[in-house]
């Protein structure tokens, strides 16, 4: 592939470089396919699903409508940058609440509904539901990911 | 939410057992087939036809191989096999030749080495095209005005069903004709598939997203021309199915370009691919008269149903054998004459979609159960539960209900379930019609209510044998499970342990990958796999505990059939045995493999009587909406429900279904359809078809009916298709009571409600 170039990313903490790459690679096609980090998915290339969702100098985005080389100087973390092994209370919250059928849409949600309570630790339920609307789910109908991310806020309160 | 999750010791049937799969779900580490990768391997792609209907004069892909990093490009001549495949009927070619016959026809693929070169390569081969008129209104299909498309020719299947005495008339009827927009299903992980050849170009294997292995090997070795055992299918994660993994998708395509590269070939298809890529739920239009007394009790049905199948035939005929047959509803009824035509157009193909045919005939007899409450003076609720069916009543093809049949207890219930508050004078925005684009006035603002309520039919029907296989070992107190079952997210992965847990008293329970190593388990379509594979797990298991129970028994000197499990011990039941299964199991391995099979199913002879269904499932939905009716919007406030599920093996994972299904009949009813206009989609992408988002989702209230079917080797029905029938015309009665509309089509549209 011609119009290569090489640069380096922030990802989870750590420097990446990226070498070899054309030019026109999304965020999420260089995370995915180049940097072994296949947790954010991809399902609509247009910024409509949510599946890619990625948080980067502290806004949560589509890194599939991100040109990857225009990422350089950010700070980004993917799905498997929350974990380090141990799951996190949104996590075991999803599991405990039967928030996962397939499962495609369940990584974006899980870094939408952290960046969600990290920046609003007691959102009301309209804002629940307005902070996860660009996260589309086609399994569960969505009862079951309320019911987890309302988990989640009782128990943070109870702490 | 109503059904109790209750969380107990042990992870037995019954209980809310959590996924095993959801850990690595959760933290983006579970391999779904879009993910999976090789060393050396390359991308493939396909060129797809811009055209609905047009002649092939020529293709050159000469300037496409020259670019660096292409390594092959296919076309039908490159076929070593059968140049078409199919479910039922083998009329789909795999690439276009000499015509293509929808907008989205595969016509070349493309390997090479990077996603880009392969969009660059299509774009290099120059098809040259003699478009020609679409033919897209299926009722020429029907006449025969039109020449035939495809040497099958233009219908695909008519089918009549004419029962009881046809000249009876009643003192009220009622008529319509309703039109189901064409859905698709829209799971969010996208067909993708890693194919690698043999060493020796014998044989491919394959890891892929798909609703029933072996079916694709099967297609796949008849088009490559190669024994099926050369062909090793190994399930790929699956980010939903709902239908659309049924048919072969890029399967063959993958396979061919791997056997002609030498190299592993990854294919995945973007969100525009897909809606090209696989098939859709039928558009139709439905005539109905009923014919009743004055008290309500319906007396005849009148029906003509016309199903869009499309290009190809895909599963066409059998959807429309369960729309014919499930036009009567959950309703008693002695006379009908219905009609039902598949028919072939230049449209894109239609195939199997949750609910297969049942959604479309439920939406028409619900629409008309409420025209004949109000020619009775009834409401929506008494007249459903006068001619509510019972167990052992006959349908329009003479088939006896035998499946417990609850329909006036899921009446019942869900009329038991409380109302929603009335809205508040002022609303949170988002609660209003329209959402956040505040367009929405108070003012305007009305709120219905609507029911729906549906028969479904479970497992294949007209005689096909649908097997499921299972294979069970107990090995030094660790049971391994063994099965071709598609997890497509639905959760059998959760309950087959469970069932060995309940089985043979060992909680330690291990799923094998599923592959084509093991005998056919069927497609995870029909609502069909806790029925089917669930019956083959549990026979396998029961298999084991015997040959366990014959083992401790000749140890024990006592009588095999004196032996029973009790939670995780063998006891006898005379009293003078207990072992732990673990202890009594301890150096011993017992492997035992068991295909479940339903009871045999009769073809419809040519009045359309025979008992061609296995067993049915229902359902009753209420719908609350508030209607912006001076701007034609909905907001659906709260969806209840009661379902006949028959024995609740995972209540949380039933009430998943129950929920999800619901969006997605709401979907159809207020949102979903794929726009088409002579034969070209308008609107394939996420982007403009629009899909339910967490604010457009209702409330849920669902309650579980639970009567064990007898038939049913867990006393389960299958309960991934009912909670997504009756909610679209429950909805779409809201909307009437709201607006006083006539609303004859779903999705319903702005326009149908303002203007």
């Amino acid at each position: 592939m011609s119009e290569t170039q090489i640069y380096s990313l922030r990802v989870n903490g750590k420097l990446r470089d990226v070498t070899d790459a054309w030019l026109g690679e999304s965020l999420l096609y260089v995370l995915r396919e180049r940097l072994g980090l296949p947790g954010s998915k991809g399902a609509c290339e247009q910024g409509e699903c949510g599946s890619c969702t990625v948080v980067m100098d502290g806004v949560a985005v589509c890194s599939c409508l991100v040109l990857a080389a225009s990422a350089v100087g950010a700070d980004i973390t993917t799905i498997e940058g929350f974990t380090d092994g141990a799951l996190t209370d949104v996590q075991q919250a999803f599991i405990d609440e039967g928030a996962v059928q397939c499962g495609f849409c369940t990584p974006g949600l899980i870094v939408a509904v952290h960046h969600l309570l990290d920046n609003t630790p007691r959102p009301s339920e309209m804002k629940i539901k307005e902070a996860l609307s660009g996260n589309i789910c086609r399994c569960t109908g969505y009862g079951r990911i309320f019911a987890a991310v309302t988990r989640v806020i009782e128990q943070r309160a109870q702490q | 939410m109503s059904p109790s999750i209750v969380r107990t010791r042990r992870d037995t049937l019954g209980t809310s057992a959590l996924r095993p799969d959801g850990g690595a779900k959760v933290q983006g580490s579970f391999a779904f087939s879009s993910d999976v990768w090789a060393d050396n391997m390359l991308w493939g792609a396909t060129l797809r036809s811009p055209h609905p209907y047009a002649r092939i004069i020529s293709i050159d892909t000469s300037e496409a191989i020259k670019i660096a990093g292409v390594e092959t490009v296919l076309t039908a001549e490159d076929v070593p096999g059968q140049l078409t495949y199919g479910l039922i009927e083998s009329d789909q070619p795999v690439f276009a030749a000499g015509v293509v016959r929808y907008m989205g026809e595969p016509v070349a693929a493309v390997a090479a080495d990077h996603p880009e070169t392969c969009r660059r390569a299509l774009a290099a081969i120059r098809v040259e095209y003699e478009v020609l008129e679409p033919h897209v209104n299926p009722e020429d299909s029907i006449s025969g005005s039109v020449p035939p498309i495809h040497p099958n020719g233009n219908l695909l299947r008519h089918q009549r069903i004419v029962c009881g005495d046809t000249t009876v008339t009643g003192p009220v009827v009622v008529e319509c004709e309703y039109e189901i927009g064409m859905q698709d299903q829209a799971f969010l992980g996208l067909e993708a598939a890693l194919a690698i050849p043999d060493a020796d170009g014998g044989g491919v294997e394959m890891i892929v997203a798909t609703q029933w292995l072996h079916e694709d090997r099967k297609q796949i070795a008849l088009c490559l021309g190669l024994p099926e055992e050369k062909i090793r299918l190994t399930l790929g994660g699956v980010g939903g199915a709902f239908g659309a993994r049924e048919d072969i998708s890029l399967q063959v395509h993958a396979s061919l370009l791997a056997l002609r590269t030498g190299r592993p070939i990854k294919m995945q298809y973007s969100r525009e691919e897909s809606f090209f890529g696989h098939v859709h739920r039928h558009p139709a239009k439905i005539w109905v008269r009923h014919h009743a007394r004055n008290d309500g009790m319906i007396l005849k049905i009148e029906a003509r149903m016309v199903f869009d199948g499309g290009a190809y035939a895909s599963t066409s005929a059998a959807v429309l054998i369960n729309a014919v047959t499930h036009i009567q509803g959950p309703y008693r009824c002695a006379n009908a004459v219905v009609d039902g035509f598949a028919a072939r157009t230049n449209n894109p193909p239609c195939g199997a979609m949750r609910g297969f045919g049942v959604v479309q005939a439920c939406f028409a007899h619900e629409s008309q159960m409420d025209k004949l409450a109000q020619a009775c003076g009834l409401s929506p609720v008494e007249i459903r539960l006068r001619n509510a069916m019972r167990t052992g009543d006959r349908l329009i093809t003479g088939q006896p209900v035998e499946s417990v049949a609850p329909v006036e207890r899921c009446i019942r219930e869900t009329d038991a379930i409380a109302l929603p508050p009335q809205m508040t004078s002022s609303p949170h925005e988002l609660l209003l019609p329209g959402g956040s684009g505040r367009t929405a006035d108070r003012q305007h603002i009305t709120r219905g209510i609507g029911w729906g309520v549906s028969i479904k039919n479970l497992m294949y029907s007209e005689t096909f044998d649908d097997y499921a296989t299972a294979r069970c070992r107990l090995e030094n107190g660790i049971v391994t499970l063994k099965f071709a079952t598609s997890e497509v997210g639905q959760g059998f992965i959760t309950l087959a342990p469970q069932i060995a847990r309940s089985v043979l008293g060992i909680d330690t329970v291990i799923v094998d990958p599923m592959d084509t190593t093991i005998g056919s388990a069927g497609s995870t379509s029909a609502s069909r796999q806790t029925w089917m594979s669930g019956g083959a797990v549990d026979g396998a298991c029961r298999l084991v505990r015997e040959r366990l129970f014959e083992h401790v028994a000749r140890q024990q000197n006592l009588d095999p059939l004196q032996l029973e499990i009790d939670d995780t011990d063998i006891i006898d039941t005379r009293g003078t045995l207990r072992i732990s299964v673990s202890q009594a199991s301890a150096g011993m391995t017992f492997e035992e493999t068991f295909e479940h099979h339903h009871r045999p199913t009769e073809d419809l002879d040519e009045n359309g009587q025979g008992n061609c269904h296995v067993a049915f499932a229902f359902v009753a939905h209420r719908a609350v909406v508030d209607v912006d009716t001076e701007l034609g919007l909905v907001k659906v406030v709260q969806i209840a429900t009661a379902q006949d599920v028959g024995r609740a093996l995972n209540p949380l994972s039933v009430l998943g279904q129950i929920e999800g299904g619901i969006a997605q009949g709401l979907g159809l009813a207020v949102m979903e359809e794929i726009l088409m206009v002579n034969g070209i989609v308008k609107n394939p992408s996420f982007t403009d078809y629009l899909l339910p988002t967490a604010l457009d989702a209702p409330d849920v209230v669902a309650v579980l009916i639970e009567e064990p079917d007898p038939q049913a080797p867990l006393g389960a029905k299958g309960v991934g298709e009912p909670p997504c029938i009756s909610v679209t015309p429950a909805i779409a009665a809201a909307i009437r009571d709201a607006t006083g509309r006539a609303i004859t089509r779903v999705p319903v549209r702005p326009s149908d409600i303002c203007l």
